[in-house]
């Protein structure tokens, strides 16, 4: 039964990981930029979210409403005025530009908001659990941000295979040159996904501070993990990812189960050995696994 | 043949292109005028497809101007020339292969200048490609993704169609097929301007031929009043610019 449990709070726990990665997964599978700042932006959107709160003295999920379009602009302003100057000269610029943003987040938030340990205020949902069967007890927040996490995925899933904008973004992801060549906006396109981006990384930094705790530098370690759940599920996939976040959730606790201080380490040997057996990931579109390809003839 | 010439709809003058120190055009200038199909013509190199891009608006000009119905068009991005009614269908198709055939006509239609391509309407030209409407477009044969190709163009409703090298690596009867829909269109009133390696072709499908030699214009002049022979000596720049007129 703990067995049955370990990989029922790992699923749960992998679901929070896929929230964090759909959007470095979408950036990713779009621009071909990696985000070294998304962990950062999460954090950021926990900070806010407690700032909000607590002046307007209500529970953290009643200021989602102003959150979420504010992370979205943000996302519109940070891939107009950075990331899109950035994309145009070369591969190695988004890189360097990300990671200099990364840097100021964390150290403008110990500036801010000192390098104390916070938490959001959940509410009574924080502290609810059912239970299945007799020995198996599942928080009610763990499960809403897993249920949160599927939604959001289905939703972005289901906004990119049938809206215009959807098509119009799969179109750049395939070919933005092209793509331009035939009217569409590639730059509006960008930003729109960028601040779709963010919107869910906020959202995912909030689930962090509910959750557990955050501090300033916590947007690393997030990042790390929303990497690595994109990665195995392959580039260019949201369902992939949302499988990427599971198998790391699962991992984590299973093999937490037998040692804990194993359990963060089996996470990164499961990243190297799909790196190693499937280097585009399991689900893997056409076109990101035939770069991943090329690229490794390059290199 | 004709009264009075109508004010041609697509002027180019003296347009500059460079691909950084390399220079691609030098002071080509071409009319294309309302109702009619141009051949631009070329050896490899020559600039053709530089022209049709710089045209449509994916490669800046360095000077000149392109002037389109009237409105200087020269710094308008690509979907600011769609929807005045310029539509390019780019060398190698260039489809979204990810995507099916019915995606990359609708996304062709994102900045469309007019409603007059609904679907139906070309999948009534291009019965081939309605029966594959839900297939992705990287599945299709050669023949297939150039008529996606061609549609996608069409869904922008363009009053000019630009074509590069529609018949490249195609059998000779799909490319027949090809250029009867351009016929069909060409007699619904469209305006074309048609880069051809075939240059048989090239002149039983058009009315007016232009030949580009190493970026500059050598050869401009109505098909009938130019001979096989002189087009052929432009082509390979053999007499110079004798054959200009």
């Amino acid at each position: 039964m703990t067995w049955v449990n370990a990989v029922i709070q790992g699923l749960l726990l992998g679901g929070q990981y896929a929230l964090i990665a759909c959007g470095l997964s979408l950036t990713f599978g779009v621009m071909r930029i990696v985000n070294l700042a998304h962990g950062d932006l999460a954090v950021c959107g926990a900070y806010l979210g407690l700032v909000l709160s607590s002046s307007l003295g209500v529970p953290v999920w009643y200021v989602l409403p102003l959150l979420l379009p504010a992370a979205f602009g943000v996302g519109l302003v940070l891939q107009t005025l950075l990331f899109g100057r950035a994309m145009r000269h070369g591969v190695l610029a988004p890189v360097l530009v990300t990671f200099g943003l990364s840097v100021m987040i964390e150290n403008l938030l110990q500036v801010a908001a000192t390098s104390d340990p916070r938490g959001l205020a959940g509410g009574s949902l924080a502290l609810a659990s059912f239970r299945i069967g007799s020995h198996i007890t599942v928080s009610w927040l763990f499960m809403t941000a897993f249920l949160t996490a599927c939604a959001v995925l289905s939703g972005l899933q289901l906004l990119l295979s049938r809206t215009s904008w959807g098509r119009k973004v799969r179109a750049t992801a395939d070919d933005p040159d092209t793509a331009r060549l035939v009217g569409i906006k590639v730059r509006a396109v960008f930003a729109t996904v960028a601040g779709t981006a963010v919107a869910t990384a906020a959202l995912a930094g909030i689930f962090i501070g509910t959750i557990g705790t955050f501090d300033p530098l916590a947007g690393s370690s997030t990042l790390i993990f929303a990497f690595e759940a994109v990665v195995i599920g392959g580039i260019g996939s949201l369902w992939g990812t949302l499988v990427g976040g599971m198998a790391l959730g699962v991992t984590q606790v299973v093999v937490g189960q037998v040692n804990q201080a194993y359990a963060v380490l089996a996470v990164h040997l499961l990243f190297l050995a799909v790196l190693a057996v499937r280097p585009a990931g399991l689900f893997a579109s056409h076109q990101a696994a035939r770069e991943v390809r090329g690229s490794g003839a390059l290199g | 043949m004709s009264t009075a010439a109508p004010e041609p709809p697509l002027e180019v003058t003296g347009v500059d292109v460079f691909y950084g120190d390399f220079q691609a055009l030098f002071g080509v200038s071409l009319a294309v005028t309302r109702g009619r199909a141009t051949a631009l013509v070329g050896a490899n190199g020559a600039g053709k497809t530089t022209l049709l891009r710089t045209i449509a608006g994916a490669q800046a000009a360095a000077s000149g101007s392109v002037r389109y119905a009237g409105s200087d068009l020269t710094a308008a991005p690509p979907h600011r020339r769609i929807s005045r009614g310029i539509a390019l269908v780019p060398e190698g198709r260039k489809l979204f292969g990810s995507l099916t055939v019915e995606e990359n006509i609708l996304v062709g239609a994102a900045a469309a200048a007019s409603s007059d391509w609904p679907l139906d309407r070309i999948y009534g030209t291009f019965p081939m490609i309605a029966r594959r409407r839900r297939q992705r477009a990287s599945t299709l044969s050669g023949g297939e993704q150039q008529a996606v190709a061609i549609a996608r163009a069409l869904a922008a409703a363009p009053t000019l169609l630009l074509l590069d090298e529609i018949s490249l690596g195609l059998a000779p009867r799909v490319v027949g097929e090809l250029y009867q829909t351009l016929a069909e269109l060409r007699e619904a009133g469209a305006t074309l301007l048609i880069v051809e390696q075939d240059l048989r072709r090239a002149m039983a499908a058009c009315d007016d031929l232009v030949c580009l030699l190493e970026g500059r214009v050598v050869l401009a002049a109505p098909v009938p009043a130019v001979t096989r022979e002189q087009v052929v000596a432009a082509y390979f720049g053999l007499r110079s610019r004798e054959g200009r007129t």
